[in-house]
């Protein structure tokens, strides 16, 4: 790309207030304080009605019939609409079309989507739901993934398997027979809920030309207005999406929820219709992470060196696809961990049961597959002797060396320097137990120990993940920027669709119209579809995209203007700089206002940002050159643990990142310590426990997730290695955190307790049922797995 | 039913309110004030914190028909004369707004908290904000802002009172 490659003259010379590396306000950050940011659940519109849904309550049925009747009938009932409405395509989903917007013969998840429902009150609407007649036939759920992954099973597409990922790199038997030391073990993983706050919502207003406006939570616009069209049978032009507040997505707002229904409501009916659903509906209205079982086996010499990785990683992905075989994919690329191993095997399955779907969510595999092998590195490490850090330093990756899918990582890999920071940090004190702080002891204000039975561990972990789309998609992301004079200053306006939803894109956009116009004014447009697209705010990209797409479009402003400048004065544009209201020379010194040179004319540019190509990896081995770019971060977590009692408490969580540069450093803090306590979360507590295809917890009093007094103290160091391919030399930032966070307290409560907790979370029974009696030897689990 | 009630100083008279509707949906639909957020409506999350005369409640847990003659206060009426409150700009200058649906709630939480203990140690944060859920923070930096608009007030008095 040359536009990072910019002349440098022609940026703004003197310093610029609120540019890129300072941690600028957020703009959207005083109506999110003082309670007037409008979300998705709070779009409102004159005479709406309110839209709900009918899910399925069986995991997997026969649809022998739905009388709408009764509830058509219903005081204050407008419209309900079953599959047989559907105008368009009866079939959506995020790569491929495979679930039905409304149920039709087969329903094949507890809580998907039967018939909806337009009425005068939400109330009524739910009411008129109950009253909806389904005449099911319940037929046995398919539950089973390692019976999925067999691509046998009737009444499953493809028998089951959604796609079986190989990679093959170098030769795992034969190096298996040469190891020193073989270690393995299985791993798995129960089922995380994204679990953000603002619910599924949205608003869908008919217009008159017959097409529809809908205002939603997404992550990406986009791709949500393709599918909605096709489902209506509208042209592209007839359906508008606008980017509403959201509530924060994880991953869990990239599949379609109540966008189709609510424009088939409004379109139907004429009327604006409001639809959010409740927490209990979100979570069956939303994708979850893949839970996952990995058999990993490792080879090393008698001093640590890998000499093989060997992963099996099934991840199932529930009723329909949504992106499961993507998720796979990237869940294999990273299942070696960030290390240099010559020899890798690696068979990753994702299968379709009737469980509830499975898809995006921050890590997209990766988080399940670094888990496991940083699980098992520990065991390794364990097995020789060897400190863990010192293991995983001396395997460590590096730049140049050769990933298992046979790519050179080709950009900065600061893995020795993460690993050193979180060596040489100092550990926390150890509480002082007579006279602890209840609040810092495992069971809180429980009251339940007075530190009796308390052991400290100490774990680590290391991630690696790739940012940006992967395996060849042309990737791209447009932003248009215009510039005018307003009361003698210029102003900049920046339009790009690329999702906020929470991350603080937003700032980012301003702090580089600024830093590279050197303007005071930035106007930010809201995100519709009628702008060029911007690709999801997914796989830590959007940062990396919009920068990129802003960046071109800023230096096409700069250099039309500064041609005019040159014009006007008579000289070369190369000699000339743009410094907010000023057009000076080299030297610094003003030649003419912008203002003069601009007179009442806009100027104004798109430019559409692709990173560099990327190809598929070829179907029998997993070789190619599939990634943009490389992303690292390290977790070190203590713990402590009442073994009598099962409890836990995490006493703090150390974290270095590279992040290339943090273009907003306080975003960037903000981005590593959520990721690292969503990472805490599913290693002690969170869990979608799901029985028979039936979801058990759907509510945040049974699906618990970290509290303020639940989370430790987070020191951190930010490394800033600048990448070569990217904008300001930036890296994605969001999901490396969220990699080795659970691995790292994993590991810490096996230190701690002597267990090989072989699944995640650990819940208090796993860590009492098996407890050796205090001051007996912890059996030495990693050679017992030999 | 009808219900009367002051919210952020502003009375209102509200007629055919349901009997089991939430002092939130009441708020959000009624009143027409949506800063007050519904992101589990049982209680859990503290997204809905308002005061009713003085006291932090979950909205979402309050029948509208028990606010008839009270006062509430909600996010929207911390600020005065067009500017946020300290614990609000506190929050702003902390980074400890994300996607910012939980912010609300844990603002209203904060604010009371700072009433009643102007300056509260670490773990007291902790604890007293324990209510209310965020998934996007880490919750670190609403420690900071907690932290920082304490350190701010001095001994000034936060307005607005809390009882519990």
């Amino acid at each position: 790309m040359t536009i990072t490659d910019a002349p440098a003259a022609t940026r703004p010379s003197s310093t610029v207030h609120d540019g890129v590396g300072s941690s600028a306000a957020r703009p959207d950050g005083v109506p999110k304080v003082d309670g007037s940011f409008i979300y998705s659940s709070d779009e409102y519109h004159d005479g709406s009605l309110w839209g709900a849904t009918l899910r399925s309550p069986h995991p997997r049925a026969r649809i022998l019939g739905i009388d709408t009747s009764q509830a058509a009938g219903l005081d204050g009932v407008r419209c309900v609409l079953t599959h047989r409405d559907v105008p368009g395509s009866k079939i959506f989903g995020m790569v491929v079309y495979d679930q039905p917007v409304l149920a039709f013969d087969e329903v094949r998840f507890q809580g998907e989507p039967v018939a909806v429902v337009a009425a005068i009150h939400p109330e009524i609407a739910r009411r008129a739901c109950e009253l909806i007649v389904v005449d099911y036939e319940e037929l046995v759920p398919n539950t089973d993934p390692e019976v999925s992954l067999t691509g046998k099973v009737e009444g499953l597409p493809s028998g089951g398997l959604v796609r079986h990922v190989r990679i093959r790199h170098g030769d795992a038997g034969a190096a298996r027979a040469l190891a020193d030391v073989v270690v393995g073990g299985r791993f798995e993983m129960g089922t995380q809920d994204p679990a953000f706050l603002g619910p599924e919502s949205g608003l869908a207003v008919p217009l008159g030309d017959g097409g529809v406006e809908l205002y939603v939570s997404t992550q990406d616009l986009h791709r949500d207005q393709r599918q909605v069209a096709d489902c209506l049978d509208l042209p592209l032009d007839k359906v508008r999406l606008v980017l509403s507040g959201v509530g924060g997505a994880f991953g869990g707002k990239e599949d379609l929820s109540v966008h189709i229904h609510a424009c088939m409501l409004a379109l139907r009916t004429g009327r604006p219709v409001r639809m959010v659903y409740s927490r209990e509906e979100s979570f069956f209205g939303h994708v979850h992470r893949h839970p996952a079982i990995a058999d990993v086996e490792l080879g090393a010499t008698r001093d640590g060196r890998l000499t093989f990785t060997k992963v099996r990683l099934v991840l199932d992905g529930g009723a329909y696809v949504s992106t499961s075989q993507v998720v796979i994919a990237n869940g294999c690329y990273f299942a070696a961990g960030a290390y240099n191993v010559a020899n890798v095997e690696i068979d990753g399955f994702a299968t379709y049961t009737n469980n509830p779907p499975c898809g995006a969510m921050r890590g997209f595999g990766a988080v399940q597959s670094c888990y496991a092998i940083e699980s098992a590195m520990d065991r390794l490490a364990a097995a020789l002797d060897m400190h863990p850090l010192e293991l995983r330093a001396r395997n460590a990756v590096g730049e140049g060396d050769i990933l298992p899918t046979g790519q050179a990582v080709d950009g900065p890999a600061p893995v020795q320097e993460i690993l050193a920071y979180l060596r040489d940090l100092p550990l926390p004190a150890d509480v002082d137990r007579p006279a602890a702080d209840m609040r810092v002891l495992p069971g809180g204000v429980g009251n339940v120990t007075r530190g009796e039975g308390i052991r400290r561990g100490v774990g680590y972990a290391l991630g690696m993940k790739a940012i940006g789309f992967s395996g060849g998609k042309d990737d791209t992301c447009t932003a248009r920027v215009t510039v005018w004079i307003r009361d003698g200053e210029p102003v900049a306006e920046v339009y790009c669709a690329g999702p906020e939803i929470g991350q603080g894109v937003v700032t980012l956009e301003a702090q580089v119209a600024r830093t590279e116009l050197g303007v005071r004014t930035v106007e930010l447009r809201d995100k519709d579809t009628d702008i060029a697209e911007s690709g999801a705010s997914s796989a830590s990209r959007q940062t990396w995209m919009t920068v990129g797409a802003i960046v071109g479009a800023c230096q096409l402003v700069r250099e039309e203007i500064l041609a005019r400048a040159a014009a006007v004065l008579g000289r070369s544009g190369g000699e000339l700089t743009l410094d907010g209201p000023e057009i000076r020379d080299l030297d610094g010194r003003p030649l003419v206002p912008v203002a003069e040179v601009l007179g009442p004319e806009a100027v104004s540019y798109d430019f559409t940002y692709r990173h560099r190509p990327t190809e598929p990896v070829d179907p029998e081995r997993g070789q190619g050159n599939a990634h943009v770019a490389f992303a690292y971060a390290a977790h070190r977590a203590v713990v402590d643990v009442d073994v009598e009692l099962g409890l836990v408490r995490v006493v703090e969580m150390a974290t270095a990142q590279d992040v290339g540069k943090a273009m907003n450093p306080a975003a960037v803090e903000g981005q590593i310590e959520g990721g690292t306590v969503q990472g805490l979360g599913l290693a002690v507590m969170e869990e979608l426990q799901i029985t028979g295809g039936r979801v058990r917890n759907p509510s945040f009093t049974d699906y618990l997730i970290p509290t303020m007094l639940d989370v430790p103290p987070m020191p951190m160091k930010i490394f800033e290695f600048p990448h070569p391919d990217s904008p300001y030399g930036l890296n994605g930032v969001g999901e490396p955190p969220n990699l080795s966070s659970t691995p790292a307290i994993l590991n810490a409560l096996r230190d701690a307790t002597g267990l090989e907790l072989p699944r995640a979370p650990v819940r208090p029974s796993d860590l009492i049922e098996a407890a050796p009696a205090p001051g007996a030897p912890a059996e030495d689990t990693a050679q017992s797995e030999t | 039913m009808r219900v009367n009630v002051t919210v952020n100083g502003v009375a209102h008279r509200v007629d055919h309110v349901w009997a089991l509707e939430s002092l939130l949906d009441f708020l959000r639909e009624r009143v027409g004030l949506r800063g007050t957020k519904n992101a589990c409506e049982q209680g859990e999350c503290g997204s809905c914190s308002v005061y009713v005369d003085g006291v932090l409640v979950c909205s979402c847990l309050v029948a509208a028909g028990q606010v008839e003659g009270c006062s509430v206060v909600t996010v929207e009426g911390l600020g005065s004369g067009g500017e946020v409150h300290p614990v609000q700009q506190a929050f702003l200058d902390a980074g400890a707004v994300q996607c910012g649906f939980c912010t609300p709630g844990v603002i209203v939480s904060a604010h009371c908290l700072l009433a009643r203990n102007p300056d509260p140690d670490e773990l007291t944060v902790r604890e007293e904000l324990s209510g209310n859920l965020c998934r996007c923070t880490g919750y670190q930096k609403i420690l900071h802002a907690v932290s920082l608009a304490a350190a701010r007030a001095g001994d000034a008095t936060m307005t607005g009172g809390c009882e519990r």
